[in-house]
C-alpha cells in the first residue's frame, strides 16, 4: 500500500488526475449551471413569485436557454475600450476560482489495484502543504479580472464600479485571511486534508464550535470577497447600470455570472472544509456530505439577497476596516492565549 | 521533464519580462509583471518552497500590483509618446552592469550551490514553511518586531498625510 504519485505509476497517476480534475471541474460547473435556476426559483417563491416556468418541466431547461442565447449574442468591444485587458478580464476572473477547487478535498482515501500492487488515492484533485494560503493567494487574483474589467472598458460606469470592487475585496481579504489564522493556530497544520481529518471524530470537533467568532466573520467576508448582496456594490444596479460589466455582451457577460456562482461554489466549499467538516459526517458519503454542506451555504447566499438591502459604501469601509478587521485581529489574541494556556 | 518544463518557464519570464519594458501602455507593462511574478512563484516551488511561492502570489501579485495598478488608472497615463534617448543609455548601463555581475558569478562556477545548514534535504525532511517560522520567531525575533514596528509607523504616517486633505 503507497500512495500513487508520479515516481511509482506515472500512467495510473496521469489518469487517476485527469479523472478527478474532469470530476471536479464538470461538477463544479454543473452546479454553477444550475444555480442559476436555483437562484431565481428561491428568490421567486421568497416574493410570492413563481420564478421561470416555461422552458422545460419547472423551468429546468432554463439554463440551457440562456447559455444558448447569450452564445449566439453578438460579442461587441467598444472602439474605446482597450482590447487585450477588456478580452483577458473575464478569463482572469474565471479562473482563480475555478483553480481554487483543486484544493478542497471530497471524500475518504480510495483504494485501487494494479500489477499486485495497492495504491492509495486520496479524493482531493491535490494536497498541498500550504492549502489555506494557496486559496487566500488565489482570491487576491480574483480581484484583477474585476479591475481590469472595469478599468478597459473605458466607461465612468464601469470604472467606478471596478474601483469600488477592488477596494472592498482588497480591504475584505484581510480580514478574512485574519479570521483563518484563529482556525490553523487551533490545527497547526496547513494542509485542508489533515484540517478535514481533524474534524473527522463527530459534530462537536467541527471547528464551527471552537472559533465560533471566526466563522461568523469568515462568512461575512467571504460573501464581501465574492461580490454577493447585501456587499454587491461593484454591480450596484440602481446607481451603475451594472458596474464592471456594463459593456460586456455575449459569452464574456455569461463569464461574469458564471465567475459570481462559481465563486459562491468555492466559498460554500472553503467554509464547509475549514469549519464545518467538510466531506466527515454527519453520513458515511464524502462527497455526499461535502456537496450538502456547499448547497446549505448557497441557499444561505441567496436567502441573503433575497431579505437584505445593498448597505452604503462608507458603511461597507467603516463595517470591514473599524469592526471586522479589529474583531478578527481579537480573536487571534484570545485563541493565542488559550492555545498557550492549554499547553 | 523538470529541466525541460523549467526552461518553458524560464523562457515565458524573460518574455514578459522584456513585455514589462517594452510595452507602450503602462496598464500593459503592469500585468507583464504579474505575470512575472506568477513564474518566479513557479520557480519557487520546483525549489520546494511551496510557502515562498504562496507568499509571493500573495503579497507582490495580490496586493502590490494591485495598488500599482490602481494608480496607473487613477492617474490615466496615456501611451508613452517617445522614449528619451538618455533614459535608453542609462538603461543598457544599468543592463551591462548586472551582466558584468552576472558573469562574474557563473565564470568563479558553481552559480546555484548551497551554502549554510539549510540543504535541500533538511527542508524535504522538516518542512520549509517549519523552518521559516521557527528562524523567524526564534533567532531572528528583535530584527522581525522591528520591521512590524517599521511598518506600523508607515501605516500611522500614511493615515496622517492622508488626513490632512480631507
Amino acid at each position: 500500500m503507497e500512495l500513487l504519485s508520479l515516481s511509482n505509476a506515472p500512467l495510473l497517476f496521469i489518469a487517476a488526475m485527469m479523472i478527478k480534475i474532469l470530476v471536479v471541474f464538470g461538477v463544479t460547473m454543473g452546479i454553477v449551471a444550475y444555480a442559476t435556476w436555483v437562484e431565481r426559483k428561491v428568490i421567486g417563491h421568497m416574493q410570492t413569485r413563481l420564478g421561470p416556468t416555461l422552458t422545460g418541466p419547472m423551468g429546468l431547461l432554463q439554463p440551457i436557454a440562456d447559455g444558448i442565447k447569450l452564445f449566439f449574442k453578438e460579442d461587441i468591444i467598444p472602439t474605446e475600450a482597450s482590447k487585450i485587458p477588456f478580452v483577458l478580464a473575464p478569463m482572469m476572473i474565471l479562473i482563480p476560482s475555478l483553480i481554487t477547487m483543486a484544493v478542497i478535498p471530497f471524500g475518504s482515501d480510495m483504494q485501487f489495484t494494479a500489477g499486485g500492487k495497492t495504491y492509495i488515492i486520496p479524493l482531493q484533485i491535490t494536497d498541498l502543504n500550504i492549502g489555506i494560503l494557496y486559496i487566500l493567494a488565489m482570491a487576491g487574483l480574483g480581484v484583477y479580472g474585476i479591475t481590469l474589467a472595469g478599468w478597459s472598458s473605458n466607461s465612468k460606469y464601469s470604472l467606478i464600479g471596478g474601483i469600488r470592487a477592488s477596494a472592498q475585496m482588497i480591504s475584505y481579504e484581510l480580514a478574512a485571511g485574519l479570521s483563518i489564522i484563529a482556525v490553523f493556530m487551533l490545527s497547526e497544520t496547513l494542509s485542508m486534508r489533515e484540517i478535514v481529518a481533524q474534524q473527522s471524530g463527530s459534530i462537536l470537533d467541527w471547528y464551527v464550535w471552537k472559533q465560533p467568532l471566526a466563522f461568523l466573520l469568515f462568512m461575512i467576508t467571504g460573501t464581501a470577497e465574492i461580490n454577493r448582496t447585501p456587499f454587491d456594490m461593484p454591480e450596484a444596479e440602481s446607481e451603475l447600470v451594472s458596474g464592471f460589466c456594463t459593456e460586456y455582451s455575449s459569452m464574456k457577460y455569461a463569464l461574469f455570472f458564471m465567475a459570481e456562482y462559481a465563486n459562491m461554489v468555492v466559498i460554500a466549499g472553503i467554509i464547509a472544509t475549514l469549519f464545518l467538516g467538510g466531506w466527515s459526517g454527519p453520513t458515511p458519503w464524502g462527497p455526499v456530505n461535502l456537496l450538502g454542506k456547499i448547497f446549505g451555504f448557497m441557499f444561505f447566499l441567496m436567502w441573503i439577497r433575497a431579505t437584505f438591502p445593498r448597505v452604503r459604501y462608507d458603511q461597507l469601509m467603516k463595517l470591514g476596516w473599524k469592526v471586522l478587521l479589529p474583531l478578527a485581529l481579537a480573536n487571534i489574541v484570545v485563541t493565542g492565549l488559550v492555545v498557550v494556556l492549554a499547553q | 521533464m523538470q529541466v525541460l518544463f523549467f526552461y518553458l518557464v524560464a523562457l515565458v519570464t524573460v518574455i514578459s519580462g522584456v513585455i514589462v519594458v517594452a510595452a507602450k501602455s503602462p496598464v500593459n507593462s503592469a500585468l507583464a509583471l504579474v505575470n512575472t511574478f506568477f513564474c518566479l512563484a513557479v520557480f519557487y516551488v520546483m525549489l520546494s518552497a511551496p510557502f515562498m511561492a504562496a507568499i509571493q502570489i500573495m503579497v507582490y501579485a495580490g496586493a502590490i500590483m494591485v495598488l500599482i495598478l490602481f494608480v496607473i488608472m487613477l492617474l490615466n497615463m496615456g501611451v508613452e509618446p517617445f522614449k528619451k534617448f538618455t533614459h535608453v543609455t542609462w538603461g543598457v548601463v544599468a543592463g551591462s552592469l548586472v551582466l558584468m555581475l552576472t558573469l562574474f558569478f557563473i565564470s568563479r562556477g558553481q552559480p546555484t550551490k548551497v551554502v549554510g545548514a539549510i540543504t535541500r534535504d533538511v527542508i524535504l525532511k522538516e518542512g520549509h514553511t517549519e523552518l521559516i517560522g521557527k528562524s523567524l520567531f526564534v533567532n531572528f525575533l528583535l530584527p522581525f518586531e522591528i520591521t512590524s514596528i517599521l511598518l506600523l509607523v508607515a501605516i500611522i504616517g500614511a493615515v496622517i498625510l492622508a488626513k490632512k486633505e480631507v
